[in-house]
């Protein structure tokens, strides 16, 4: 049985199971800089999360670990019941994932409707070509231009649509606002408003702690490669001039 | 008789047409080893002896086995592209983590092994290889005479680099092929077995010097050394036109070809070295090459 068969009979068989993605102990290392230093943390089914910290916290690496980029990761991180860490980085996709990196990697040598058919088909239940240039109408208007001579907003927003058309149900969004002006900050609310509408899982890394809060239903705040702090959305309200001061903002 | 600039017309002809047969090996060699370096970022220096083991493999395939001209311009480029996967699998690969300059010297010492092996038990004089029947003669075009066998050189070469830059332009592999170019690891986050294209990448560019290998068979004496005179000038190529395009490296190897050719008619001293005189200048004036990308 490949992966993506085992993920198909664990959902029909484990419905019971909400939980998405458990990470435990999670170390990572870069050559010999130790990263992550046994992260924990769980997402349910349909949940958004986010990794909040300041720089160098490792909520990226976090995200890198999850997807085998990083050098060498000890711990366990389990995918919908599937133990990845001895899974090779082509095969961690294929169990539903989309990445999105804080680069935004969208490929210059393709032009926009070549970068947004790029990433293969994880799995079925992916949204139509249709539904993502109604969702980003700015991308079907420039689909002929090269991915890189986009704006900022609209490179953000093609790295965000090409993992929507492969049918991941989990989505790992490294900085998605990053250097964006208010309005497509506002856009991309709207996005994940109605990716978790459709039953999407969301594990946000976000420095844009304004754009977070009212999306997120937990908080899980990083430092030194930990989890130090989780905090639900209706703890937030409580808890928030204390998150700024870790936050540092 | 028609001169043009003091030559007879069918001189400066018969040299253009010499021209653009080899311009056409060139740009099948330089192509290969293009979208070699794209992917996996190694410069083959085993690129000449890849398209010597075609010319070779076409050869000994005649002798022993009867495999004729048609069937060999098929089979070998198959046989010796799944040779090259084998290299990449089981030795380029482990050394694909270190610096670039080692897979240049592995590939380097694997072309003087196949060469060596080679001359071991063949001798470096070099075979003919006939002419298949239905390429033999040639056309009077009345102000020249164009050999048929060169003339589907021509044509073979180039429907093949129109296939190849088909294939990576147009096509969803191609597409796998220049994304991962530019960033194999996203590649792999979104489920692409880049392991594997690296293997194929590299098979198919070997397949195109084997192509290109058993192209030559015909036109020039196949022998062991045949590839590393070959290589130099397709490297100096490949510096001229720059690694950023295919339908660069397919026209820099056409117009080198020409250039040399034309180089032979009017000042023949220098046709040796006229290529690598283009590639010092253009190394000053666009040192990413004619097609390359600037840094």
């Amino acid at each position: 049985m490949n992966t993506a068969e085992a993920y198909e009979a664990n959902e029909a068989t484990d419905t019971h199971s909400l939980e998405m993605l458990r990470v435990q102990d999670l170390h990572a290392f870069y050559g010999e800089s130790h990263i992550l230093h046994g992260v924990n943390f769980n997402v349910k089914r349909g949940e958004l999360v986010t990794l909040l910290g300041r720089n160098g916290a490792g909520r990226s690496t976090t995200l890198k670990s999850i997807m085998n980029m990083v050098g060498r990761r000890t711990g366990s991180i389990v995918i919908n019941g599937n133990e990845t860490l001895h899974m090779k980085p082509h095969h961690i996709p294929r169990l539903g994932i989309g990445y999105c990196p804080e680069e935004r990697g969208i490929f210059a040598s393709l032009d926009v409707h070549e970068n947004l058919l790029l990433p293969p088909t994880v799995r079925s239940g992916g949204m139509s070509l249709d539904e993502i240039y109604g969702m980003f109408p700015n991308l079907y208007e420039r689909r002929k231009s090269q991915g890189t001579r986009l704006s900022g907003g609209e490179q953000q927003m093609l790295a965000m649509a090409r993992i929507l058309r492969t049918g991941a149900r989990l989505l790992l969004l490294d900085e998605i606002t990053e250097g964006l002006a208010p309005v497509i900050v506002q856009k991309l609310a709207e996005v994940l408003v109605q990716l978790k509408e459709r039953g999407m899982t969301i594990v946000l890394v976000e420095q844009n702690f304004r754009f977070a809060a009212p999306l997120a239903d937990r908080h899980f705040v990083m430092d030194h490669g930990q989890i130090v702090e989780e905090i639900s959305a209706a703890q937030l309200p409580s808890r928030r001039e204390h998150l700024n001061t870790m936050l540092g903002v | 008789m028609t001169m043009i600039f003091g030559v007879p017309l069918a001189v400066f002809m018969g040299q253009l047409t010499l021209g653009l047969v080899n311009g056409a090996f060139y740009a099948l060699l330089s192509l290969g080893l293009a979208v070699i370096f794209g992917l996996l970022k190694i410069v083959n220096f085993a690129h000449g002896a890849q398209y010597m083991l075609g010319a070779f493999a076409a050869l000994l395939g005649f002798r022993y086995l009867g495999i004729n001209y048609w069937l060999a311009l098929i089979l070998v480029p198959l046989v010796v592209g799944g040779f090259g996967m084998l290299m990449e699998r089981f030795l380029l690969r482990r050394i694909a983590h270190l610096d670039h300059l080692y897979g240049l010297l592995l590939t380097f010492g694997l072309a003087l092994i196949f060469e060596g092996t080679l001359v071991n038990f063949f001798g470096v004089s070099g075979a003919r290889y006939t002419t298949p029947e239905a390429l033999q003669g040639g056309m009077n075009l009345g102000f020249m005479f164009l050999p048929t066998y060169r003339a589907w050189v021509l044509v073979a070469a180039l429907t093949m680099c129109l296939f190849t830059w088909f294939m990576i332009e147009r096509t969803r592999l191609g597409a796998y092929l220049r994304a991962g170019t530019e960033n194999s690891q996203l590649m792999q986050a979104f489920g692409v077995n880049v392991p594997l294209l690296i293997t194929l990448t590299y098979g198919f560019g070997v397949a195109l010097a084997a192509f290109a290998g058993v192209l030559a068979a015909p036109l020039y004496p196949v022998s062991p050394t045949m590839g590393s005179s070959l290589l130099i000038v397709v490297f100096a190529v490949v510096v001229i036109g720059g690694m950023g395009s295919i339908l660069g490296a397919i026209l820099t190897g056409l117009g080198m070809g020409v250039i040399e050719g034309l180089t032979k008619v009017y000042y023949p001293e220098a046709s040796n070295t006229v290529i690598f005189l283009v590639m010092i200048l253009v190394l000053m004036l666009r040192p990413a090459g004619l097609f390359g990308k600037e840094a």
